[in-house]
């Protein structure tokens, strides 16, 4: 893009999206490391997650500082100015995604060794290493103002939804395998949702970057099998 | 006009708008420069349009075609059509007097006439009515209520209007513009010479004249065209690029040097 004029301002954009950059790096990290510390009953690794948490809130306060006073600065319009809202909405769903990776790696703790049945675990993965990809690619799409590839994520969060769904069954099977397991399932259980959030968090910033690239916001609905699962939900239910 | 909170100035559709000024197909010629090159574009009733674009653009100019005001210097011609109301202004048997009255300009600085501001405004109200004393009282006091000057000046009538503050005579300035009931009202960068309250009273009075009349106004300062109007016409090398609401041209504007121009990147 041709640069501005004054070019202190470029500066502080490009400031900004340093920022937005390191914070999606530290939230990738943390996401694919919750889950091995999950896998692996890693505690020490778990405890390094959360300690990694306050970085990405710091990070995240000093984003909103900065976009806000470029704001008042510079009364940013047209695509500066849906580049600083985009980064302070891109800033929090990175937060967020942090909060969802230090959560699992908090039951990780809990559960520790008393890993019941691994094999629980292998749907959980697979659904981690969609969320992590999802979470890649739309870092991507931003970083190269992809509007193209922001769309696919979009569209591709259904699959998450999908996934999140077949392990919900697969851990009620082991639950009713055997009443020890539930403890242990309902975190890993409580870790899915936290995942299919990732997943949404991913969607969302896919949604700004549309809106950053193109200017005009994506439709208000978005592709998901929740309506499905909740009639799933309430057919086991129903079954058991 | 009521504003919704949410949008200070929600253009109206489209399709809701009535053409006050159709411009079309307009080239306008200072001896051999061609200043302004096939600009086409509508003013809508009781919206306010915002030109801008970089020095010599042509918005100025394209002002100054809309009044006739060019008729005043030789060797100035403009080719194409400007209806007002429908009727084309360009045309030679048109009655330049009646034209200004219904085409009001307000200059960048401000011009009072030297003389009392009761006279400002009854000046030019006496150019076209004969109104007995008290009526060009009543006329007079409702100029200066409607550009919220009354309160300021009402004890000192018949000071003399040079003694007033630059942006109270901007405002007596457009009060003698408003005595005169025009339709479409010009303003030529109106606040480039005021400081920031002055400023902001001239734009809230903008706000409410919108509705009543249709007003056009060139500015330098982006900021004060994204604040005072509906609809924003960027212009540069004299044709109109961008013709769009205001809500439009300031988030996503759809030409590549209108954005270049609105986010300071131009050049």
């Amino acid at each position: 893009m041709v640069e501005h004029t004054v070019k202190s301002y470029d500066k502080e954009l490009d400031a900004l999206e340093r920022r937005i950059a390191e914070m999606g790096g530290i939230a990738e990290k943390m996401v694919i490391e919750a889950m091995d510390a999950l896998a692996n009953a890693d505690t020490a690794l778990a405890h390094e997650v959360v300690a990694t948490d306050p970085r990405l809130d710091a990070l995240q306060r000093e984003i909103e500082d900065m976009a806000v006073m470029t704001i008042a600065r510079r009364q940013p319009v047209a695509v500066d100015l849906r580049e600083l809202i985009g980064a302070i909405r891109i800033a929090g769903d990175l937060e967020r995604v942090g909060d969802l990776a230090k959560s699992i790696a908090k039951r990780a703790v809990k559960v520790g060794s008393e890993a019941r049945v691994p094999r629980a675990i292998i749907g959980l993965k697979h659904m981690n290493d969609v969320a992590t990809e999802l979470l890649k690619d739309v870092l991507d799409a931003y970083a190269q103002r992809d509007e193209e590839r922001a769309r696919e994520v979009w569209e591709r969060d259904v699959d998450l939804d999908a996934l999140e769904d077949s392990v919900f069954r697969d851990l009620l099977t082991h639950m009713m395998e055997d009443p020890r397991n539930i403890s242990f399932c309902a975190h890993l259980l409580f870790s899915s949702k936290n995942i299919e959030r990732i997943g949404d968090h991913a969607t969302n910033i896919a949604e700004t970057v549309v809106y950053l690239v193109t200017g005009e916001p994506m439709p208000t609905e978005r592709p998901r099998g929740r309506a499905q699962m909740d009639i799933d939900i309430d057919a086991t239910g129903g079954d058991v | 006009m009521s504003n919704d909170v949410n949008a200070p100035r929600p253009a109206k559709p489209p399709s809701a708008n009535k053409d006050k000024i159709i411009v079309r197909g307009l080239n306008f010629y200072y001896g051999q420069n061609h200043a302004l090159k096939e600009v086409t574009l509508s003013l809508f009733e009781g919206q306010v349009t915002a030109f801008i674009g970089p020095s010599g653009c042509g918005k100025s100019t394209l002002l100054r075609v809309l009044n006739r005001m060019y008729d005043l210097y030789p060797g100035q011609r403009a080719e194409g059509e400007v209806l007002l109301d429908g009727e084309n202004i360009l045309s030679r048997d048109l009655d330049l007097n009646l034209l200004r009255s219904r085409v009001g300009m307000v200059f960048q600085k401000p011009t009072p006439f030297p003389m009392t501001i009761y006279d400002n405004i009854a000046f030019g109200v006496r150019l076209y009515e004969k109104l007995p004393k008290s009526e060009m009282d009543a006329r007079v006091e409702s100029s200066l209520k409607r550009t919220a000057l009354w309160g300021e000046v009402k004890d000192k009538l018949n000071a003399n209007g040079l003694s007033l503050s630059g942006g109270q005579q901007q405002r007596l300035c457009i009060a003698r513009t408003v005595a005169i009931s025009p339709e479409v009202i010009l303003f030529d960068e109106p606040t480039s010479a005021l400081d920031p309250i002055s400023t902001a009273k001239i734009e809230e009075l903008l706000d409410e004249l919108s509705g009543e009349y249709t007003i056009a106004i060139v500015t330098h300062n982006m900021q004060q065209a994204a604040r005072v109007s509906h609809y924003t016409a960027f212009m540069y090398l004299g044709e109109m690029v961008e013709f769009n609401e205001t809500n439009t041209v300031f988030t996503s504007p759809r030409d590549k040097r209108t954005q270049d121009y609105v986010t300071g990147r131009f050049g």
